[in-house]
């Protein structure tokens, strides 16, 4: 069942304690982007972006289709790697790692950076073998600790109460919202330091969409999280900071609830109060 | 009040309507009927090949001149000799061990080969490469057999297996089954091949990003994933390589013997048939009646094999769907 506390109405801007509060506490930057441009073959998507994400913070990138911010993602973790045609210039470091370094370790990026996409995709296999598969890939784990890291993944993503007693059973059996929990869960089993969360919710419904909102709440404490997201409420619920993408452009970042109740930029204020996109 | 353009029109739509209603009625009863016919016509003729098999076969086991022919003798009988000797021996075991040695050997090559090169297809090779490499498997599919059948006695034997072995005969298992193999290549590899291409870009993705190398993304995803669809390619062309006959009847060789060893002859139970069919048997003669017997249990085998892959499809998808 989801859980009960999560009948959360929608917080127009970020007045809950919870957000704007430790901010300050923590500002050491997890992620800097500098003079970042992207193509896919000659159709140029992202343009020359400037952007520093704190660590241990929720960052959301909003903006229209199109507007490169999904593009963006995929640099942090290399997976526009798959796709033909992608490159990048300019400069972005995970914790002073450069990430378009031509010799990094893919392998070892995409450990320290987990990623939960638009559709849940789990595996079709057993709940249990879903979250040890990243650990198995890696071998971190001594055979004992196994079972413990697949409990410890599954509460963390707020799921092994409901899970606990049919972990051999297929994961395509769950939710929507359970899959997308699944998926997080995997993601996590390999000990990530930053999350990216590409529009989580958008194929979920509204309870599973608030399960989720709260567990990337909870995950904060542990994780730098970076989620797209179509959803102006999401991003204010969830994001302690904001970007805003427009035409493969960084157009505006700051503090969430600064950026949605006194943004500097006409076009962030249009955007965020629904006049367009 | 209506105007007599108006009540015009309303007639000619109305009797318009009337006759094409009747027409439209006897058309789609016609196209109805036409359909249920040609239904049942392939349904009869499965009926009736059935039923000349059933009649023949029993015919066969009741005999009044062969007594020592029954049920027991036919299936336990390691002794396949209808035409030579002064007794003619009935024993089917023979037919049916050459056929699963042919049929064994061709699935040794063909499986692992099919599969090979279908991940290689679907995950590994450019859209280019895969268009040429497509057509190229699709001209295997379309060489007769007969063609694969001399391949096999003329090149793959004396080339590949006697250089190799001198134990191997002009006519042995291991090179029938190897062209049999080549032949049900291109069913295990494009069916194969669809089945990895379903498995959703997500699922790949999904493992990308937890840090999978290509190769950890095939087996431990698109392989798993796609089993069931890789199952029944095997099976289909399992089923395929038992009822192949041209390429056994060229390079297998004549003799039915009981053997596993693929450098001898055998005879399979295809081969047994043209055998009796191209030769002079008299129709009522109890070598003809054989043949029925040899084709009743073929047909058993391979329905048994379609079944069982349709209840391992069945299982597998009530797993993963």
């Amino acid at each position: 069942m989801e859980q009960p506390t999560t009948t959360s109405t929608p917080h127009s801007h970020s007045g809950s304690p919870s957000i704007g509060e430790p901010m300050t506490l923590r500002n050491d930057t997890a992620i800097e982007m500098q003079n970042l441009s992207a193509w896919y073959s000659k159709n140029q998507v992202l343009h020359a972006i400037d952007l520093d994400i704190a660590a241990k913070q929720v960052c959301a990138f909003i903006g229209p289709s199109g507007c490169g911010k999904s593009t963006l993602l995929r640099w942090l973790n290399r997976m526009n790697d798959t796709i033909p045609g992608a490159r990048a210039t300019g400069k972005i470091a995970l914790h002073g790692v450069s990430l378009l370094d031509s010799a990094l370790d893919v392998v070892d990026l995409r450990r320290r950076v987990g990623m939960v996409f638009q559709k849940p995709n789990p595996f079709p296999k057993s709940i249990f073998d879903n979250v040890a598969f990243g650990p198995r890939l890696h071998r971190i784990y001594s055979r004992t600790d196994l079972e413990e890291l697949v409990e410890q993944s599954l509460r963390a993503s707020a799921l092994w109460d409901e899970v606990k007693d049919r972990l051999t059973s297929s994961a395509l059996g769950l939710s929507g919202g359970q899959q997308q929990r699944l998926c997080i869960a995997r993601a996590i089993a390999v000990g990530p330091e930053l999350l990216l969360m590409d529009e989580p919710c958008s194929a979920l419904d509204p309870r599973s969409t608030a399960s989720i909102e709260e567990l990337i709440r909870e995950l904060r404490a542990t994780y730098t999280i970076v989620i797209v997201t179509h959803n102006m409420q999401q991003a204010s619920r969830v994001s302690d900071s904001t970007a805003f993408f427009y035409e493969g452009k960084l157009v505006e970042t700051g503090p969430t609830d600064v950026l949605f109740t006194t943004p500097k930029e006409r076009r962030t204020e249009d955007y965020v109060t629904g006049r367009f996109g | 009040m209506t105007s007599i353009a108006a009540r015009t029109a309303a007639e000619i739509s109305q009797r318009g309507r009337i006759r094409s209603a009747a027409f439209q009625g006897f058309f789609e009863g016609s196209i109805k009927a036409t359909l249920i016919a040609l239904t049942l016509l392939s349904v009869l003729t499965t009926v009736v090949i059935i039923a000349v098999l059933v009649e023949e076969t029993i015919g066969f086991f009741t005999m009044a001149d062969h007594p020592e022919i029954s049920l027991w003798s036919f299936f336990t009988g390691t002794e396949w000799s209808p035409l030579l000797g002064a007794k003619p021996l009935f024993g089917v075991l023979p037919l049916i061990s050459g056929t699963l040695l042919v049929t064994a050997i061709a699935g040794i090559f063909a499986m692992p080969v099919g599969l090979l090169t279908a991940v290689f297809l679907s995950e590994y090779a450019s859209p280019r490469t895969r268009s040429i490499l497509k057509s190229v498997l699709e001209v295997l599919a379309g060489v007769p057999t007969v063609v694969y059948g001399f391949f096999a006695l003329t090149f793959i034997t004396p080339y590949l297996l006697q250089p190799l072995s001198s134990s191997f005969g002009t006519y042995n298992a291991m090179g029938a089954g190897i062209a049999v193999g080549i032949m049900i290549l291109p069913i295990v590899c494009s069916l194969s091949e669809d089945a990895l291409r379903t498995v959703p870009q997500s699922l790949r993705d999904g493992a990308y990003a937890l840090g999978a190398t290509k190769f950890d993304v095939t087996a431990k995803v698109v392989i798993p994933a796609g089993l069931s669809g890789v199952v029944a390619a095997f099976l289909l062309a399992l089923t395929r390589a038992i009822g192949e006959t041209m390429i056994v009847a060229l390079a297998a060789g004549g003799l039915a013997q009981l053997t596993v060893n693929p450098s001898q002859q055998v005879q399979t139970m295809t081969a047994y048939m043209v055998q009796i069919f191209l030769g002079d048997a008299p129709a009522a003669g109890v070598e003809y009646r054989s043949s029925y017997a040899v084709a009743f249990t073929l047909f058993l085998i391979t329905f048994i094999m379609t079944w069982t892959g349709a209840i391992i499809l069945k299982r597998y998808r009530e797993e993963y769907e």
